[in-house]
Order: structure tokens, then sequence, then C-alpha cells
């Protein structure tokens, strides 16, 4: 791999009493989509805010390209956000608004006008450079404030929430016109969200954080599929969570005591021994209901069912009293409220989690 | 269905007969007296007292003559330099202010408003015992060893502008805080994130977000500061005629109505102008911080 774009070493940072950040590192690629997800809290806008240089980190630096910009002033970054409350300037025309860097720049004013056009019609708005922002609807808003960000093709460009305040469907919609603008510009994109299937949509790697944390950098897949901890495996896609006791390895899947039954899981390679405490994540649309071919499953009771977004959601009461949620595609799969049913999953759709001594 | 809205009806055909006193009152005491001074300005001035009914524009014309004339402009001058001072400690002030904790922010408020608690007029006395000749300021001075002798300091310009700028700076303050507490903060940073240098950023971003406040603040100190003949009488003896003391002169003393309403029609067009181009300029039909 070339050399990264921008590099961020342990940064740290505290405001009064709490300590926001507590020593982060990433490393973004030339035209890589890097979103960072987490709740509200976790320190995702300060870790943005100190990538753009609005807030200096207590400890670590910050790479650009090669260069350690932690002490630079925001306007000597090659960098752009785009802020979550679009942060348009009111006073100044669409138009104006976007070519204010250039005119900072001194560029001459056709060439201003060029770009200005060109970043228009990148977003869609081609015409609407004479408006006033407050003449906007907040999706044209957005569209204004990504033209202002990229009009200066900077090396990195970053999105705090920029699709917080939209509608459902405007945000599916204004999802895919980001990633293809990214993918056209092949400018690096640092984006923040606390929508998991946001980030799983349009991310070439996910940063997941916690508590000022990065719990698991990886690709979508890598993080739906392999979480690294119970944290990941619950906000990333709602998995089941559960402990049980390791009964039997044998090669790249093991059996284990759990619920008054049993479950099968991967081993990932871990040497797992007999008589351990494992935690497993397993996704709510790989539980079945019918013991497995080895003959393992969970026994419980089916509590209610639900349907929302196309899927079939099922609760059901494990022996030890814990819930867990299975789900299907269409309308009803046969199981009625009271139902005493065997749950079960195939090894290869359960993972370990919080296995100590995983790291990427 | 019907019953509310016929019901609704009456109650709110009523409801204008409770605002009649307000309209009723600025007929009688703010209109009446303008269309009174209007109309006054263009009689002749009666043999004594009084005017008579004779229609003439001598008294405009009279503005015209050298002696008037200069004091308008004597008038515009020291506005413009009291303007300019407040413009340099209030908008600053203003702006500070606007920035600081919730907690603060009321602790100033409180010592901004203090002085008002006392009547203008003593507070000028105050003045006076700090420039009159060995007061407070020359003994302070020549404590220090800066000066030898008193300066005579009472009675002078500077006094006459200190006392303006000290009369009317916390209208300054006032407008521009309320401008600048309103301001969007996160534009600064855009501003600062699209590559604008700090002093960049306070032109292109804050200076115009606060623009409304600052010139609604130019209008709520210049205006008073030509009509404040007090202050001017007090601090500045008999040395500096404003047009406030010119038309009290005229209608106190030389008994001549109908030109004090002329210089006053003037002086109330001229200020009628300023509100109309601070209006074009904001695109605003209030004064920010007025209220």
């Amino acid at each position: 791999m070339s050399q990264p774009i921008l590099e961020l070493h342990q940064i740290e940072k505290r405001f009064g009493d709490t300590q926001v950040l507590k020593g982060i590192s990433l490393s973004a690629a030339q035209g890589e989509f890097i979103t960072l997800l987490g709740p509200s809290g976790c320190g995702k806008t300060t870790t943005l805010r100190i990538i753009a240089g609005l807030e200096t980190p207590d400890a670590g630096r910050v790479v650009l390209e090669g260069r350690d910009v932690t002490d630079t002033e925001p306007n000597r970054r090659d960098v752009n956000t785009v802020f979550q409350n679009y942060a348009l300037f009111p006073h100044m025309t669409v138009a104006a608004n976007i070519g204010y860097s250039l005119k900072l720049k001194k560029r001459p004013k056709d060439e201003i006008a060029k770009a200005v056009d060109e970043a228009l019609a990148l977003v869609q708005l081609t015409g609407y450079g004479k408006r006033m922002p407050s003449e906007l609807s907040g999706g044209q808003r957005q569209r204004v404030a990504i033209a202002r960000a990229v009009v200066n093709r900077p090396r990195v460009l970053l999105l705090d929430e920029p699709l917080g305040a939209l509608d459902l469907q405007l945000r599916r919609q204004m999802q895919i016109e980001l990633k293809a603008l990214q993918k056209r510009l092949g400018i690096t994109f640092i984006y923040i969200t606390h929508d998991q299937e946001e980030a799983l949509n349009m991310s070439d790697r996910i940063a997941v954080m916690r508590e000022g944390r990065f719990e698991q950098i990886g690709t979508p897949a890598e993080v739906y599929d392999r979480p690294r901890t119970s944290y990941v495996a619950r906000f990333v896609g709602t998995a089941n969570v559960l402990t049980g006791t390791v009964k039997a390895v044998d090669g790249d899947a093991m059996t284990l005591a759990c619920a008054d039954g049993c479950a099968r899981v991967q081993t990932l390679g871990y040497p797992f021994k007999d008589g351990q405490t494992v935690n497993i994540a397993v996704r709510s649309e790989q539980v079945e209901f019918e013991k497995s071919a080895e003959g393992c499953g969970l026994p419980a009771t089916v509590k209610e069912k639900s349907f929302a977004g196309g899927m079939l959601r099922i609760a059901l009461a494990l022996a030890d009293g814990s819930e867990l949620i299975a789900s299907r595609h269409g309308i009803d799969i046969g199981v009625a409220a009271g139902d005493k049913v065997d749950v079960t999953w195939s090894a290869f759709h359960a993972v370990p989690v919080d296995v100590e001594g995983a790291h990427e | 269905m019907n019953k509310p809205v016929t019901r609704a009806k009456p109650r709110r055909s009523k409801l204008w007969l409770t605002v009649l006193p307000m309209y009723a009152f600025t007929l009688v005491f703010v209109l009446g007296p303008l269309v009174y001074m209007f109309v006054l300005s263009f009689l002749e001035r009666a043999e004594g007292w009084g005017v008579t009914n004779a229609f003439t524009f001598a008294n405009y014309q009279n503005i015209l003559n050298p002696i008037y004339l200069d004091t308008f402009i004597e008038s515009f001058k020291l506005a413009i330099t009291s303007t300019l001072l407040i413009i340099l400690i209030g908008y600053p002030f203003g702006y500070f202010m606007a920035k600081l904790s919730p907690k603060w922010k009321k602790r100033v408020m409180l010592m901004l408003m203090i002085p008002f608690w006392t009547s203008s007029l003593i507070r000028l006395y105050g003045w006076i015992i700090i420039f009159r000749a060995n007061g407070t300021l020359d003994k302070v001075l020549m404590a220090v060893g800066l000066t030898e002798r008193p300066l005579k300091l009472l009675y002078t310009y500077p006094a006459v502008v200190v006392g303006m700028v000290y009369a009317l700076l916390q209208f300054m303050v006032l407008a521009v805080y309320s401008s600048a507490e309103k301001m969007d903060w996160s534009l600064v940073e855009a501003a600062r994130d699209l590559g604008a240098s700090p002093l960049q950023a306070f032109l292109t971003v804050t200076l115009k977000m606060t623009l409304p406040g600052l010139l609604s603040g130019v209008i709520l100190t210049f205006i008073p500061s030509m009509g404040l003949f007090f202050i001017a009488d007090l601090l500045g003896g008999n040395k500096i005629v404003l047009v406030g003391s010119l038309i009290q002169d005229q209608l106190m003393k030389a008994h001549n109505w109908p030109f004090a309403a002329a210089l006053s029609v003037v002086l109330m067009l001229l200020t009628s102008l300023m509100i109309s181009v601070y209006k074009r300029v904001t695109h605003s039909t209030e004064l920010e911080g007025l209220l």
C-alpha cells in the first residue's frame, strides 16, 4: 500500500474531567471511505474536529500526507468539513458560499465562477447559484454544504453526520449519491454516523467507536460477520450475544454448553480449552428452529412476533431467562407465541467475541 | 360545529377596542405634536410671544445662516468623533461579552445596568468633579508625576467627547451583544475550515453577521449625541453648542418657536435618513438591541 493520506497516532483529548479520546489511532489510504460509527458522546465529532484542526489534541499526532499537522491552523490544512448543521453563510448566495474558499485563495473571478458551476452540477443543483441558503430545502442545503467542501478538492473530506437531519427516503438517496460522488472525486472521506446501516452501506472500512476508543476497525463484512467484541456485535446489526462453556473443540468449530442446551460456534483459530467461558455472537437471521445436524440446540419459548421493515422479528426466551431474537423475511414462519422450540444455528454463523488477546 | 365559530366571532370583532387607547394615545401625543411642529416651522414668529399665521420658508433659510450651519457641522463632528470612539470600545466589549459563560454574562450585564439606576445628570456631575481644575484626574496625574500643573480639562472638547462616550456606550455594547449572541459560531469554524485566517473569518463572517447590531448601535449613539445638549453644556461650558442646545435656546430663551421647529424638522429628517440607510443595508425592520 502506498503512503497513507491521513494518520492518527494515539490521539488523546480531555474536556475538563472527561477523557473524551483515550488514544485512538487510524490510517486512511487515498480514496478510502472510512466511517466512524458509534453512539452519541463516544468522541466521533471530537476526532473529526481534531483532524480538521478545530480542536487540538492533548497527546498524539495528526499526520496529513506524511506531514505532521497536529499544531497547524485549520486554514492551513488540506482538509474540508461538511458540518452537521451545514454552517452555510446565511448572508451569502449559494454561489458565494461555494466559491468562498477559492476567493480566499484569490483565484480569478471567471475561474471561480467555472469551479462553482462545476460543483453545483456535481451535486445536481445547476442554476441554484443565485439563491440564498434560506430559500433552500434541507436536502438542498446539504448538497450546497457538500459542494462548498469539495470545490477545493481537499485531500480529505470530513463529514459530520451529514444526513442526520434528512428524512429516511432522502437519506437513502443521498447515501447512494455521496458514495458515487466519493468514487468519482477519489477523495478520502472520513464519515461520522450513529446509523449502522448507513455505515455498512457506504464504507470501505468502519471504525466502531466506544467511549473514546476504537473497538474494532475493519471492512463492513469483517465488522458484521466477525465482530471482535459483544459491543460491536450488538451495535452493528444487533446480534444476539450468549455466554457458554466450551465442551469440545473439533478443528475449526466447537460445541458450547449454554442455557440448558448446546450451541455450535467457530473457533476462528483461537486456542480454546475445555471448560473455558466464551461469549458468542449470532445474527438474528441465522437463528433456526430445528436441531442442527450434530443434534445441538437450545430449548426456548416463543414470546412474541412483530413485523417491521420487511422482516418478521421473533422474540424467544431461553431456559436461563435471557432473550434471543430471531428474524425472517416474509410475514410468517409457522410458530406462535407460547410454542416450545429448539433454536440452533450452523457453527459457521456464530463467532466468539470478547476473546482476550485478540487483536487485528 | 357552528357553535364555537359563532361564539368566537363577536369576541374577536370587539378585540380591536382594546388596542384603541394605544392608537388614541399615539395620535394625540406623538403624531399630534409632530404635525404641530411641522406646521409651526412654516409660520412667522410674533412680536414678543407666540406665532402669527403667515406662511414662510424664512425659518429654513435661516438655518443656512453660517452661525447656525456651523452648529450643525460642529454637532456632526462631535457626533462622529463620539460614535467612532464608542464603536472602538463598544464593539469589542459586546463581542467578547457574547462569548462569556452565562454566569459572567449576567454579571457583566448587571454592571452595565447599575449606572442607569442613578440620574444621568448626577453622573455627569461626577465627571465634573473628575475633570475640573485640581479635580480627581489632575490630582492623580500630578501624584503619579505625569503632569506638573493642573490640566484644564473641564469645559474642553475632549471632556464633552468623554461625556458622550460615557452616556451612550452601553447602547452600542447591548446592540452588538444582542447580534453576537444570536450568531452561530460554527460559521466561523466553517470559514476557518475553508481556508480563512482568523482575521479573514472575522471580516467575512463575524463582522457581516454582527453588522445589524453595529449599525443599530451607531444609530442609537449618533442621533442622541447630536441632541444631548446638557452634556455639552455641563462639560463644555458654553464653548460647544450642539443642535440640541440651539433648539433649546431658540425655544426657551429666544422664544423663536418657528425657528426651533424648523431646526427640529431638519434634525428629524437627518435621523430618518440614517434609519432608512440602516434598513437598506441590513434588510431589517427593527433596531437590534433596542428592545
